[in-house]
């Protein structure tokens, strides 16, 4: 990132919140992400409203039609309307990456934090257990928890959210030790402020952006693993939709009917994408040394 | 030191060492603070300068073993209390002024939100009252046009605008000692003396104790009412400033005073102490200066030698003082 140290004339500027969201609104990149990523978001959630056909309905007249007037994104192998089930499936893939990531980052980052602050032995044993989990790749941990926990897409999202949370320990570790010799840190024990009171607001605000955009580009990847655990038969249970099943469905028709695949592959692309302009954006927004 | 002043803090042969390690870094030395007196307690790197102001606040990591015969705080043991006492002490009774002010503040909130909140920590303001007070905190300390640099960011602001905001955190709830590690060492001089004046202003106002700690006998010589030297853990003078100026006893003093520049023109290179402070490994038995003092006898290597009184007040911890009495002979 190039970036030119100017003089601000404005030296002092309101409040951090309305600062970062003035940085966060002018970055093009980061607007194009949220604007799809809200348009998709209202697609999933005003699903039956939106979608002109049932999307689990089948009808065996209309059997793999390429895209029409009448199906915009063309019918899938069962005669079901893909475009009312890309809509559909915006819910299973959406909440799956949101839902999965909370989790990791809801046991992850805390871990990290204890591990990083505290360090010693707390920090030895939560270490060996992000190492071991760590060892393992994340698709493959999350398709054999997936499998012990049973195929559905809430388990689905348990088995991704265990499987990228150290991923976050890691992180948030990382970064707490990066800043744990500060004189900042000092100065809040010097105050007479308590462990957890400086954990909350001198630790955790100074290593969030890094945390933010790692969260933006694992919701990608969960979106990703959640397809690839439908694939599998592991994530959303037909005949309810989610990209990844629409997308394995696909697959066996890739010569007879691509757009088949193209629409499921097209949106999770550009959801990955605008996840990370996203991610991106917040990062450079969130850092208040960073000048616009 | 200041008979007649009553102590604000007072600590009797106060030792820490840390775990493993085979000396104490710090080996019985005593303070006294009274109100409104400044103690500078001066050495250089590695004497154990900061681990006594951080031993005295109760921030030493928890493999650090603290003792100490006697210590009084505001009529009240400091030491061998649990953590919750401590955390009501710091920031409140006592207060701590950084060395580093470009580090010493928390980059992501504004100062007004750091000054005020160790100001509703201790007092149980509400957030308008610890805001309004920040602000008349920052007017103490002469931030020009402090209510709008109430919003400005750590990072917004120079070095000595930075320390004064450290300054005024230190302060807010009024605390009965002050310890300033450093507080100058990071400034450019022109900042340092207005740094300087502050607090000796703010402290006269106030009536704060406080603890000097620096390397820098300048800055001794301008704001500090009694100096304790410190030499490898241990006080090996201590006095009035002007007795310690004026007539320097212990060999290590007379050494850093002969190493200190001076105005005008230079007569040769400046003076040096020859070697380094002895690790904790190496230290020897006896006056643990003996390896680098040039007045050293044998009976300096195997006995520590007592801190006591050349004048009233003025205390040497050295065997040969007065050293005018062999110099005399010897030159």
């Amino acid at each position: 990132m190039t970036m030119i140290e100017t003089v601000s004339p404005i030296l002092f500027r309101p409040r951090s919140t309305s600062r970062a969201l003035q940085k966060f609104l002018g970055n093009k990149g980061a607007m194009i992400g949220a604007g799809i990523l809200i348009v998709f978001a209202l697609a999933a959630i005003f699903a039956p409203w939106i979608a002109p056909y049932n999307p689990i309905k089948t009808n065996f007249l209309v059997i793999r039609k390429p895209p029409s007037a009448l199906f915009w994104l063309g019918t899938d192998e069962l005669g079901r309307d893909l475009l009312s089930r890309l809509i559909w499936g915006a819910r299973g893939s959406l909440v799956a990456g949101g839902i999965s990531v909370a989790i990791a980052m809801a046991i992850g980052v805390p871990l990290g934090l204890l591990a990083g602050y505290f360090g010693g032995k707390l920090d030895a044993l939560i270490s060996r257990i992000v190492d071991a989990l760590l060892s393992c790749p994340f698709l493959v941990l999350a398709i054999a928890l997936g499998a012990f926990l049973g195929p559905s897409l809430i388990n689905a999202m348990i088995a991704i959210g265990l499987s990228a949370m150290p991923i976050f320990a890691r992180l948030t570790r990382g970064q707490v030790l990066s800043i744990r010799h500060e004189d900042y840190l000092e100065g809040a024990r010097a105050i007479g402020l308590p462990d957890r009171w400086i954990i909350a607001r001198y630790v955790l605000p100074n290593i969030l952006s890094p945390l933010v955009v790692q969260a933006a580009l694992t919701i990608a990847s969960a979106i990703l693993a959640e397809a690839s655990l439908s694939f599998l038969g592991l994530g959303q249970q037909p005949p309810y939709p989610s990209w990844g099943s629409m997308l394995n469905a696909a697959r066996n028709f890739m010569e007879q009917a691509p757009w088949m695949s193209l629409a499921p592959g097209a949106a999770i692309y550009i959801t990955v994408l605008s996840f990370n302009l996203l991610g991106d954006g917040l990062s450079d927004a969130l850092d208040p040394k960073s000048q616009h | 030191m200041t008979a007649g002043l009553r102590d604000v803090l007072s600590v009797r042969d106060l030792t820490v060492r840390f775990g493993g390690a085979p000396a104490n870094v710090i080996d019985g030395i005593s303070l006294d603070v009274a109100a409104g007196r400044t103690l500078a307690i001066v050495g250089e790197s590695g004497c154990g300068k900061s681990v006594t102001s951080m031993a005295l606040m109760g921030l030493l990591p928890s493999n650090a073993t603290v003792a100490a015969t006697a210590t009084t705080f505001l009529d009240a043991p400091l030491l061998g209390r649990d953590e919750k006492h401590w955390r009501d002490i710091r920031g409140n009774r006592m207060a701590m002024i950084f060395q580093e002010p470009m580090t010493a503040l928390n980059p992501v909130f504004s100062i007004g939100d750091q000054i005020a909140e160790s100001i509703a920590r201790h007092r149980g303001l509400s957030a308008k009252a610890a805001r309004a007070r920040a602000l008349a905190m920052l007017e103490t300390v002469r931030v020009p046009d402090a209510a709008r640099r109430l919003d400005a960011y750590p990072h917004e602001l120079s070095g000595g605008l930075r320390q004064r905001v450290v300054i005024a955190m230190a302060l807010a709830n009024a605390p009965a000692l002050i310890i300033a590690d450093e507080p100058t060492t990071a400034l450019d001089v022109t900042i340092q003396a207005q740094i300087l004046s502050l607090i000796a202003t703010l402290q006269a106002e106030t009536g704060t104790a406080m603890i000097l700690i620096t390397h820098d006998l300048g800055v001794v010589a301008e704001v500090a009412d009694d100096v304790a030297v410190m030499y490898a853990g241990r006080i090996v003078e201590s006095g009035p400033v002007a007795a310690l100026f004026d007539d320097p006893q212990h060999p290590y003093t007379i050494g850093l005073m002969g190493s200190m520049p001076s105005q005008g023109p230079r007569g040769g290179r400046l003076a040096t102490i020859a070697g380094r402070v002895p690790t904790p490994a190496e230290m020897p038995p006896g006056c643990r200066f003996a390896t680098r003092c040039p007045f050293v006898v044998e009976a300096c290597r195997t006995a520590r030698p007592p801190l006591r009184a050349i004048t009233p007040g003025h205390d040497v911890a050295c065997i040969r003082a007065p050293l005018e009495q062999h110099l005399g002979a010897a030159a």
